[in-house]
């Protein structure tokens, strides 16, 4: 008789044990790779150099620097590792208000890849790259037309940078007709960045109120808009997910007092297609190319963030200008007028050629469908919560959905506590507490790119939860998350004694 | 559409949910003036391949640094980036998170921007690094800043050595605030030169080392010079790779380090995205800009990452935020990190002695020109030259014999007209030396028979 | 003890004056992971910002309750900024000030006062 067969049906157990290394099955617990003994190993093969460092006398680095090496095969195996700790928009809805989190097209990934962007420098002779110009006047044209405005800085790397640029427009715009300015106006309701932005540029910040429906309030922007004010930064539509609907009116006035209007353009993606900002009077507004034109927020970056900017502010652009001529396209690095320079070369090219892949992947009538299809989305989500949760304001919503916590009171579970909870549930948690204007705010935004069936598989599993609140299932959300890599963090503990890189000593 | 998962149907059903008789319904809140119901004048949507195809015709009108002879540099750097770096970086888990705010889901991402800050101090021989900035001349102007709020002072020195562009960034972000930007001339050797300008109001010094010119300098004298002022020394680096040969600015006595990370793990395009480093003195931690990760244990005592100390930055300090920074260049961090870890401290001074040697055996090589001159005292893999003509000129007709001949001065900055900027790397091959001279050489004979010509 | 509306408590020795937090604000605050106090020597003016106190998520100015010159900071909040949170109205004082006018602490509210301030929040 054949006697090596096995159990091949699973048996049940009472208790199930804590591993013996800390691993869970496919998630490994893995160090750091200073903790991995690659002292002395490298994994790159390379020539040996023909010719010493004699020359460089006491220069020369005799000190050990402490980096560790690793093979390539035990690289991979690292970075993987850590990668699978990571949430991210490919395996599910990621639903964080105001930041978009859409999907990545692997073609932009491909293109920005062709060594023909990818392997020319900066500087290397104009002639030799007019198809890198031409990307970046491409890009140019249709920022421009979307949103109907007469220029472009394309240098800025990032959103906040993208203020900064813009304000820094401004500034100059009213230096060269003698009428420095003092002020700068932002809602309650702003991103953090823009009183960040205006004080940086010198500017004293003041906020303006906010209606009852979570828009401007006009009485308080007229009282406090006067000859000392240099221009208003509002986001629309705004960061409660609504679009400011006197907005041609905020411009009018601001315009009146001879202030600027800058539009912080976080949130385009919901009109893209739709609105032109330089129709409700816009003078300059920063495009997070990571948010409307879906190139990769990579973990915190890069992103880029080009400003579009109206006819009065478009002379005091910074450099580099792109200058159309007979012989093909030009980048001229000290175009007068400019108010300086926002970095070295010019620009996030690699951002710029993954959304010309996109805008052109979605073309006039797909970039409109795309604004739609967010503002449906989110109101779609709006509408599904709204029996169980609180929302913030009545009315349709935009690209984003905003609750606070008053259907929570007296549950004892925070806004901190259901997100932590919805990381068990297989989702990313919405932007908490952010904005300010509310309490304890919820601001959920799932993007053009989620299916019904994803849209569906999220308003279940948030209203299962919303159900376990309120019946009081605390213990689901106190410690939460509890099938995370990671349970909660003590933050106070790194912020009160900042350990901020490894060392051997620290290497328990 | 293919990356719309909505169909007519789902639309409908959806809009019967919320309530609404169309998507209209949804944008009633803009105002009816800017409404606008056709489609803006842009082309309508194409397939993949249309769009590949129209973007690789784009990619083949340009040069790419494979092609043939390469020579510029000038703060950005043609090296060899291994494949598993490029691999790594587009996984889903790295590619498509956000920044790290929960991190039970993000230890991925925050771990390895505990290497990245380990490496980074590591490298510089400071105390403590950052997350990462946008590229190193933004982070050469929140240098700036950081050390008017350490000092309390308005006034910043700049060396003849540093990246013009550097330079005008540094001008453009630092003058709105009130910051006195003193720049000196433009000087191949002169980082020592801004010693005599420090005085009682100087918050900062800042040179460079390779500085534009390729010169590496010494800086501890400087920071001696700026210290015994109250001042801080702020030192530039936009070759990373030279930090495998040459002295730390740590263990010369710099206050900051700024470097562009680009030459590690980042390919060049076009200009960006890159990494900006920002490493300090412990001391001045919390008057650093930008994403800082600092380890702690969960809730189970296991060791984990947070991003901390994050009071300094804008979405809690606003208006007075050590910067309006947002972001970080997570994924250029993260290849640095895996090139890095893949050279190691072994592979990274390999790397190094052999972009030196490269340059050494490129300026005997160029030296030997009648007509040419290397001013550049020592360098690591950059050096300037002059020539008889304008170096604009000269690297244009080297584009017609299949050279990428260098930067010529007067592409980044004003004067020096006949300078020219040229750079060595791994990726530069003997025959590449050897082609260029031939050809410069020959150019050069050229011009000047035309010049002559023109004389007579 | 004397208190401000913006949860700021003095106690008055003689000319000088010890002022930090109110147990209610390091309430609010949370855990407490940094306090940045005056250099010795200012001088301050009442409502001044003097100090900066910190929480995971938060960062708070401390405004001055009186005028008159820093003769002490409280150094070990430095190293140990949980007392702001253990003992905020007795050992996690900010700082000592030669007050410039006494009458200033006279004005202020109470501790019935501040008590009925805070339940009308």
């Amino acid at each position: 008789m054949q006697t090596v067969g096995r159990p091949t049906q699973p048996q049940a157990v009472s208790s199930i044990p804590e591993t013996l290394t800390g691993a869970r099955g496919l998630l490994q617990d893995e160090v750091l790779i200073f903790e991995l003994g690659g002292w002395d190993k490298t994994g790159v093969d390379l020539a040996k150099p023909e010719l010493d460092a004699s020359d460089l006398g006491d220069l020369v680095r005799t000190e050990p620097i402490g980096l560790p090496g690793l093979s390539e095969p035990e690289t991979l195996r690292h970075y993987v590792r850590l990668s699978q700790k990571n949430h991210a928009i490919d395996l599910a809805l990621y639903p964080l208000g105001s930041c978009t989190m859409k999907h990545n097209p692997r073609l932009n990934e491909k293109v920005a890849r062709l060594p023909g962007f990818a392997d020319v420098h900066p500087l290397q002779p104009q002639s030799t790259v007019q198809g890198a110009i031409a990307v970046m006047d491409q890009v140019a044209h249709w920022l421009k037309t979307l949103t109907g405005m007469a220029a472009v800085a394309l240098s800025p790397k990032a959103g906040a940078h993208g203020e900064l640029c813009g304000l820094l427009a401004i500034r100059a715009a009213h230096v060269a007709r003698g009428d420095a300015r003092k002020r700068v106006l932002v809602p309650t309701s702003a991103h953090g960045t823009n009183p960040a932005t205006a004080a940086f540029v010198g500017y004293a910040v003041e906020e303006i109120a906010q209606t009852e429906d979570g828009r401007v309030d006009l009485a308080d922007l007229e009282a406090k808009l006067g000859p000392d004010v240099a221009a208003i930064m509002v986001t629309n539509p705004n960061t409660c997910g609504l679009f400011e609907r006197d907005i041609i009116e905020i411009a009018r006035l601001t315009h009146a007092a001879g202030a600027y209007f800058y539009c912080d353009g976080a949130n385009f993606n919901a009109i893209v297609g739709r609105v032109r900002p330089a129709d409700l009077g816009v003078d300059a507004m920063h495009i997070n190319l990571h948010k409307t034109f879906s190139t990769p927020h990579g973990g915190g970056g890069p992103g880029a963030g080009p400003v579009v900017l109206s006819e009065a502010l478009a002379p005091f652009a910074p450099a580099p200008w792109i200058v159309t001529g007979l012989d093909g396209y030009t980048l001229d690095e000290n175009p007068d007028g400019a108010f300086g320079r926002m970095c070295a070369f010019h620009g996030q090219m690699g951002m710029f050629v993954r959304a010309l892949a996109y805008m052109k992947s979605h073309g006039a009538d797909g970039l409109r469908q795309v604004a739609e299809d967010a503002v449906l989305n989110a109101n779609y989500i709006k509408a599904r919560l709204s029996p169980l949760m609180s929302s913030a304001f009545s009315g349709p919503c935009m690209h984003e959905a905003l609750f606070t916590d008053a259907w929570l009171e007296g549950s004892g579970i925070t806004t901190l506590d259901f997100a932590k909870a919805m990381i068990d549930e297989g989702f990313h948690p919405m932007t908490m507490y952010f904005p300010l204007v509310v309490h304890g705010a919820m601001l959920i935004e799932p993007t053009e790119t989620e299916s019904r069936i994803e849209l569906d598989r999220f308003c279940d599993a948030v209203l299962r939860l919303a159900l376990a609140a309120r019946a009081g299932d605390a213990d689901r959300f106190k410690g939460a998350p509890f099938h995370a890599p990671l349970r909660r963090l003590d933050e106070t503990r790194a912020a009160r004694n900042p350990v901020l890189k490894w060392t051997p000593a620290s290497a328990g | 559409m293919r990356y719309l998962p909505l169909t007519p149907t789902d639309r409908t059903e959806m809009l019967a949910v919320i309530g609404a008789s169309s998507v209209d319904d949804l944008f009633v809140d803009v105002p009816a003036a800017a409404r606008r119901s056709g489609l803006v004048d842009l082309p309508m949507h194409e397939g993949e391949m249309e769009v590949e195809h129209d973007l690789r015709l784009l990619a083949a009108q340009n040069r790419a640094g494979w092609q043939g002879p390469f020579f510029c540099g000038a703060g950005a750097y043609r090296h060899h980036v291994p494949a598993s770096v490029d691999h790594i970086i587009q996984r889903s888990e790295f590619l498509t998170s956000y920044t790290p705010y929960q991190p039970e889901i993000a230890q991925g991402t925050l771990q390895y921007l505990f290497e990245f800050q380990t490496q980074v101090a590591a490298l510089t021989g400071m105390d403590v690094a950052n997350a990462s900035m946008y590229d190193g001349s933004t982070a050469a102007a929140e240098a700036v800043m950081m050390a008017t709020r350490v000092t309390r002072r308005k006034k910043a020195v700049l060396s003849g050595g540093v990246h013009p562009h550097y330079v005008g960034t540094i001008h453009t972000m630092a003058s709105v605030a009130g910051v006195d930007v003193v720049a000196q001339a433009f000087a191949v050797d002169g980082e020592a030169a801004v010693i005599a300008a420090i005085d009682a109001d100087t918050a900062c010094v800042v040179v460079q080392t390779p500085n534009v010119f390729g010169t590496a300098t010494d800086v501890t004298k400087i920071a001696e010079a700026a210290q015994a002022a109250g001042a801080l020394l702020v030192v530039v680096v936009t070759e990373v790779v030279s930090l495998g040969l040459l002295k730390s600015p740590g263990s010369m006595g710099a206050d900051i380090v700024v470097a562009e990370g680009q030459s590690i793990g980042n390919a060049l395009n076009f200009g960006g995205p890159y990494v900006g480093l920002f490493a300090t003195r412990e001391k001045y931690v919390r008057q650093m800009p930008g994403r800082l990760c600092g380890e702690t244990v969960d809730a189970d005592g296991r060791r984990g990452f947070v991003l901390t100390l994050s009071t300094r930055e804008q979405h809690i300090r606003r208006d007075k935020a050590t910067s309006n920074i947002c972001t970080n260049s997570g994924l250029c961090a993260l290849a640095f990190t895996i090139h890095m870890s893949l050279l190691g401290e072994k592979g990274l001074r390999q790397l190094a002695a052999l972009n030196h040697s490269k340059a050494r055996q490129l300026a005997t090589a160029l030296g030997q020109i009648p007509g040419v001159e290397i001013l550049t005292p020592r360098f690591f893999n950059e050096f300037a030259i002059r020539l008889p003509h304008a170096a604009q000129g000269v690297v244009e007709a080297l584009v017609r014999m299949g050279i990428i001949g260098g930067v010529p001065f007067s592409r980044i900055g004003a004067g020096m007209d006949n300078v020219l900027l040229v750079a060595a790397t791994e990726t530069t091959s003997e025959k590449d030396i050897t082609l260029f001279a031939r050809d410069l050489k020959g150019a050069l004979t050229q011009f000047n028979a035309d010049t002559n010509g023109e004389a007579a | 003890m004397r208190f401000t509306e913006d949860h700021e408590w003095v106690e008055l020795n003689g000319d000088i004056a010890t002022v930090g937090i109110t147990a209610y604000a390091a309430g609010q605050l949370g855990d407490v992971v940094f306090v940045e106090t005056p250099d010795v020597g200012k001088t301050l003016k009442a409502g001044d910002a003097f100090a900066v106190v910190e929480s995971v998520k938060a960062a708070s100015d401390v405004y001055a309750p009186v005028s008159g010159e820093v003769v002490e900071a409280n150094g070990d909040l430095a190293g140990s900024p949980e007392m702001v949170n253990q003992d905020p109205e007795k050992d996690a004082w900010f700082a000592k000030v030669k007050v410039s006018d006494p009458g200033e602490v006279e004005k202020l509210m109470d501790r019935a006062a501040y008590e009925k301030f805070l339940e009308g929040l």
